[in-house]
């Protein structure tokens, strides 16, 4: 395996379905090849860190603004 | 000291039954429009915000999304969860909200994914993070951070990473939304989430 069908993999081996044959090459590979080992970690990170952004709720606001929750209720009232 | 309510008892109380909200807004009775906003409305500005990275934008979208959910209440189906559905309009509107935007100059994804040579290895080595970069990508502040790498990936890229990634929806979903295969959608994913890395490489390094 090189490093150009590492890098193929490595949604595959994040999503855990690698074919036991994949699985074994990728690890081979990333015995030998300090550079992927890298690039496996830097991958992994961000993608974690887009995942935390949007399931943490940390960014769920208390509440909806009151004027943005009146503005949306007055354009109701005037459509209706 | 006396023993707090069960709390099923109280979220009942707070919360009236899916069915009985989505039968007074069908009738148009207005204390119930006020709640669906007031109920769903901070989930979903948080998910506008995601997609869209500007605060009027995604006010607006919150807005048209609700007027389209009144509108569109007859015919919401109860076998699914309100919260789904105000979720697929929020970001099928938002889609089309960051469509209409005026198009700005993109890098080219060419320039942020892997190099390899000719036979196969690394072009350019990637530098592994430190644990200063680490802890920045980790801390709270690393959402302004994430959100201005996601801003400067081609527009294409952009919405696979916000919509599997971010939003967490399935490949099939997002190829739907954006009318693309499943397959399409995970060649997609994997080239921006290498130039997304790049572009994180690039901001962690500059705050070393
Ligand atoms: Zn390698």
């Amino acid at each position: 395996m090189t490093c150009r069908e590492f890098a193929e993999f490595l949604d595959a081996f994040l999503a855990g379905t690698l074919l036991a044959e994949e699985m074994a090459a990728f690890h081979r590979h990333l015995a030998v090849c300090v550079h992927c080992v890298t690039y496996l970690d830097t991958y992994r990170r961000t993608v974690d860190a887009c995942r935390r952004l949007g399931a943490t709720g940390e960014d769920v606001p208390a509440e909806v603004p009151e004027e943005l929750v009146q503005a949306i209720l007055a354009s109701r009232r005037k459509q209706a | 000291m006396t023993e707090l309510p069960d709390l099923p008892v109280l979220a009942a109380s707070a919360e009236p039954d899916e069915c009985q909200l989505v039968q007074a807004l069908r009738r148009g009775e207005e204390p119930a429009f006020a709640q669906l906003v007031r109920l769903h409305g901070r989930q979903l500005l948080a998910t506008a915000r995601r997609l869209l990275n500007n605060e009027e934008d995604a006010r607006d979208c919150l807005q048209e999304v609700f007027l389209i959910a009144f509108r569109a209440i007859e015919k919401f189906e109860a076998k699914c969860r309100l919260t789904t559905w105000l979720h697929r309009i929020i970001v099928n509107t938002a889609l089309m909200k960051l469509r209409s935007r005026r198009s700005r100059p993109e890098c080219s994804i060419d320039d942020l994914v892997p190099r390899f040579t000719e036979d196969g290895h690394h072009l350019e080595p990637p530098c592994p993070w430190s644990d200063h970069a680490t802890r920045s990508l980790q801390a709270a502040e690393s959402h302004r951070l994430l959100r201005r790498a996601i801003e400067q990936l081609p527009e294409s890229y952009r919405e696979v990473v916000l919509l599997r990634d971010i939003e967490g929806l399935s490949t099939e979903a997002t190829g739907q939304f954006l009318a693309i295969t499943a397959n399409a959608v995970k060649i997609r994913l994997h080239r921006a989430r290498q130039a997304l890395r790049t572009l994180l490489d690039r901001h962690l390094e500059d705050l070393t």
